[in-house]
């Protein structure tokens, strides 16, 4: 049995079959895990004992009988999302010490069908950064060079595929959280439409931003992942109530005919030129698929990063008030009064870039300045929302680089947060729209380092992309998702 | 120089629904600390508030009782603050664009109706509690996420005494609805007074000062009328008034900073984005509005003219709506709308106030007092037996004729027994009588008293009345 073999689909392959058990797949994950996160430190929390026990429990059930794709298969999950019993620290020292008393929705429901959690997956702090090198334990690397950077913020997720720690992850994204370092990886990440997964349990940065998605091998477990996590629930009333389609059913192959535009705006100067080669190359590829490919343009393209430095940084400024020594997580010690808990807590207990973020936020919103940047801010989202509305009534998805750069050098960015925000130039606006894309891995640049394609499906269409990413995923015959294959 | 006030008022109704605003837990006053909490309430990383719809439906029906126009759709927005008793660090309340707007309420006063103007009613949640015990603070956040309306009054109101006209007109039309329980004590009915002060004739606003959570009606007259006078005072000495915070102090009926305006809070409000906006079709208004019970100022118009009362009787028996359905019950019943209140006002809301209980939790029926008051009538008992009959049916739910023989309190109307306790008291007292019969007229009455005192209060009093009349008269004609 080999790991880098073990995709989801294979697992419950074999488990279906009874060639082996759930318990020692985890095992072999669990091993993984012991021996790569020295290098890449892409988990914060291992359930060694845990994981061990979910199998057996899952082998138990397959015993009697009962069947299921995620029964006994194991998955990792980006540790921003609230794991019962299991800690959730977001990265921060703020709450090193969480441990949830419920789990996210979309934990629950895997746990529900008997997945195997095999641990809380490292990210930048509350999901800020774009290179995973905010964590509060530390920075993770990237397999494929260990002196670089692994994209954020769910690095942890992505690394945790690309090194075979886990056959699959979690992750969560507000600005391209898992599609970038999905990219910088080699793996596929999908952000699904907003309101297509709950968001219940997921510790909130921007919530009219954030979703949870899958970080996997290939767009077939893509798509088996979130058909999975997928749907209404009523406890997020943000959540869609729609039917989930069988995504994995739908993956057909064919795109004859298909419009794919191709965005100006989203082929800028600073643009890597291995990541411009491969990015042209795979558009020939959908070519010789049939679809035939649009000059579109976004016009408002260039404001998302302002805008989304506005929005999600006032949101994330409220969101991150709870944390304040009182109730739960860290507490600042040797307190006066209760001013001083405030201050000391939040001093000690964030980060610097979580704490730009929240006065930044706070700056958005604080009256006097308001309508000229939140309110503002919230009128070019509109702006840039229509742009795709416009854009899907000319063609069925949009085809641009994922991440202008693959992946840099550890501390090459984080010196100057400009530069760091402008990684996430090509993920931020679908955020800000809502709608779903998938990056998928078309080769690498000169480096050997991983590039990335985003397909931007319009709402709900997570289909439709998933099934253009595996036509091409088809085509190429699959890039290496690893270094070690 | 003459002044006068500009007083607006933002009342806070806690809302009598089973649970919270946006989790499931217990509402229940009075429970073990932190008892009635979870995750959600908590405002625990990652949960989410899920708007409870009760919730909206309240909002609605005193948006429609306090002729606001309803906003089909209305928006949550943070307002965010830092206090321990606010788990979150914001609370859910609207802001921009709340559910009700530009109703209005009639109050009277000095017999004068007065249009108060309603700028606003939205939806928000409480927050928790400090108890601060044996140096330390204590979080207690049972509260935490109990529904709460706010209802922001137009700055029309120029008295202490309009003031908490219509802060009672306004609690009473809660409890009407059904939808609070009033009780300032517990807080569930609070009151912050934004008061200012500007010479005669003056038409823009002096500079206000809002008073904080004042937990009575009678603290609150007290708060105003002070926070008026201290403003006047300021001024004519040439001082100004500054805008502030301060609260009232009701140990020595003044009024104290609390703090000015440099330090008020900038709440950063924002539209919630983990709630959608708050939606509805005009079926959902429709169909509360056919549920709505008439408002006490409809209630109390309409009973002026149908039972042809007088308005202070109106007043007293609209107070509690149970009391006005079972005071209109009982007059379908009884025709004489002016006993059934004057039984009601003196004797039933005695037996309720002194029991601490409503008319609801007692068995007396509109058709046993009905029966109650005919007995009366047809002086098969006198006053004193129906007040010793009531507390019974009260307790019991049985009719009241029998408890006639059961207490002794057969009307005595056979003359000649009367006659007989008549010339008894005047052969007992021939003093009076001789005083009587050379003039001293008031001696009448005292007759008549001890004949009653004879009969143990059961003979018929207007019998005994004309017999007396007629053998005195006869003693006196001789």
């Amino acid at each position: 049995m080999e790991l880098k073999d073990l995709s989801l689909s294979k697992i419950s392959e074999l488990l279906d079959k009874k060639e082996t058990t759930s318990r020692e797949i985890t095992e072999v994950f669990l091993k993984k895990i012991e021996e790569m996160d020295k290098k890449t430190n892409a988990f914060i929390t291992v359930c060694y004992e845990r994981a061990v026990d979910m199998a057996d429990t899952a082998d138990k059930r397959r015993a009697k009988g009962e069947r299921g794709r995620f029964l006994g298969v194991p998955i990792a999950v980006k540790d921003n999302i609230c794991t019962e019993d299991i800690k959730t620290t977001c990265a921060s020292k703020i709450l090193h010490n969480f441990i949830p008393p419920y789990s996210a929705t979309v934990v629950e429901k895997l746990l529900q069908k008997g997945a195997v959690i095999l641990g809380k997956t490292n990210m930048d702090e509350f999901a800020m950064g774009s290179s995973n090198e905010t964590s509060y334990f530390g920075p993770v690397r990237n397999p494929w060079d260990l002196e670089r950077i692994p994209g954020g913020s769910s690095g942890g997720s992505a690394v945790s595929v690309a090194g075979l720690e886990s056959p699959a992850s979690l992750g969560s994204d507000t600005g391209g959280s898992i599609r970038q370092p999905a990219s910088l990886c080699g793996v596929v990440g999908l952000k699904p439409t907003y309101g297509r997964v709950s968001r219940f349990g997921l510790i909130a940065f921007g919530s009219s931003l954030d979703q949870i998605g899958p970080l996997t091998r290939n767009v077939r477990d893509c798509a088996l992942l979130l058909e999975e996590i997928a749907g209404y629930d009523e406890k997020d009333s943000t959540s869609l109530p729609v039917e989930v389609p069988q995504y994995s059913s739908l993956l057909t192959g064919n795109i004859k005919g298909l419009k794919l535009g191709v965005p100006k705006e989203y082929f800028i100067e600073g643009m890597e030129e291995g990541v411009t080669k491969r990015i042209k190359e795979a558009i020939e590829v959908f070519k010789s698929l049939g679809a035939e490919i649009v000059d579109i343009s976004l016009p408002h393209t260039d404001y998302g990063i302002a805008v989304y430095y506005l929005i999600a940084t006032a949101e994330a400024s409220s969101n991150l008030a709870r944390f304040d020594g009182v109730k739960y997580g860290y507490r600042a010690e040797g307190l006066k009064d209760l001013k001083e808990m405030y201050i000391k807590t939040k001093k000690e207990g964030f980060g610097e870039e979580v704490k730009r973020r929240i006065m930044l936020g706070t700056f958005s919103l604080a009256s006097g300045y308001y309508d000229a940047y939140y309110n503002r801010a919230s009128k070019v989202r509109t702006l840039i929302k229509r742009d795709f509305e416009k854009a899907f009534e000319k063609v069925d998805a949009i085809i641009c680089p994922t991440s202008p750069t693959t992946a840099f050098k550890l501390g090459e960015k984080t010196g100057d947060p400009i530069k760091m925000y402008l990684s996430d130039v090509f993920t931020i606006n679908v955020n800000l729209a809502g709608v779903p894309a998938i990056s998928i891995p078309c080769g690498f640049d000169e480096k050997n380092l991983p590039v990335g394609i985003q397909i931007i499906g319009d709402y709900l269409k997570e289909a439709d992309i998933m099934n253009i990413a595996h036509a091409y995923e088809k085509a190429v015959s699959g890039f290496r998702f690893s270094p070690f294959i | 120089m003459s002044y006068e006030a500009v007083i607006g008022l933002e009342v806070h109704a806690q809302l009598l629904t089973d649970s919270k605003i946006f989790c499931n837990c217990s509402t229940k006053f009075g429970s073990n600390p932190n008892s009635q909490v979870c995750p959600i309430c908590l405002g625990m990383p990652g949960v989410l508030p899920k708007l409870n719809k009760r919730v909206v439906e309240f909002a609605v029906m005193l948006g429609l009782a306090t002729n606001c126009r309803i906003n089909k759709s209305s928006l949550f927005a943070r307002k965010n603050y830092f206090y321990p008793d606010l788990p979150k660090g914001y609370q859910i309340s609207q802001y921009e664009l709340p559910i009700c707007e530009n109703g209005y309420i009639i109050i009277k006063v000095k017999g004068e109706e007065k249009r108060i103007g309603i700028t606003r009613i939205h939806m928000e949640e409480d927050a928790g509690k400090l108890i601060h015990e044996g140096g330390a603070s204590l979080v207690d956040l049972n509260r935490t996420g109990t529904p709460l309306l706010e209802i922001v009054s137009e700055p029309d109101l120029r008295t202490a005494e309009e003031a908490v006209a219509y802060l009672k007109e306004l609690r009473q039309i809660l409890l009407y609805l059904g939808i609070c329980d009033g009780n300032m004590e517990e807080g569930s009915f609070r009151c912050d007074a934004n008061v200012s002060v500007r010479k005669a004739g003056e038409t823009r606003f002096g500079t206000k000062a809002e008073l904080k959570n004042i937990n009575s009606f009678r603290f609150i007259q007290r708060a105003i009328e002070y926070e008026i006078e201290r403003q006047i005072d300021l001024i004519e000495s040439g001082g100004r008034v500054v805008q502030e915070t301060r609260l009232f102090d009701s140990s020595k009926g003044i009024t104290i900073s609390m703090r000015g305006k440099e330090e008020a809070h900038d709440y950063r409000y924002f539209p919630d984005p983990d709630l959608m906006p708050v939606s509805f079709d005009e079926g959902f208004v429709e169909e509360i509005k056919a549920k709505l019970p008439e408002i006490p100022y409809d209630k109390r118009r309409r009973f002026i003219n149908e039972y042809n009362l007088p308005e202070y009787d109106v007043e007293i028996i609209t107070t509690d709506r149970d009391i006005a359905d079972f005071f209109e019950e009982t007059a379908r019943l009884f025709n004489n709308p002016k006993t059934i209140s004057n039984f009601i006002m003196t004797e039933i809301l005695k037996e309720l106030n002194e029991k601490k209980i409503g008319i609801r939790d007692t068995k007396i029926t509109a058709s046993l007092l009905a029966k109650l008051l005919t007995l009366l009538n047809e002086n098969k008992i006198n006053t004193n037996g129906a007040r010793a009959i009531l507390p019974k049916v009260m307790e019991s739910g049985r009719d009241p004729e029998s408890f006639i023989e059961e207490l002794g309190l057969a009307q005595i109307s056979n003359e000649d027994e009367i006659l007989k306790m008549i010339d008894e008291v005047l052969k007992e007292n021939q003093k009076e009588l001789q005083e009587y019969l050379s003039g001293k007229d008031k001696l009448f009455a005292f007759f008549v008293g001890q004949v009653m005192k004879k009969s143990r209060g059961k003979a018929n009093p207007k019998l005994l009345n004309e017999l007396i009349k007629k053998r005195l008269d006869e003693l006196a004609s001789k």
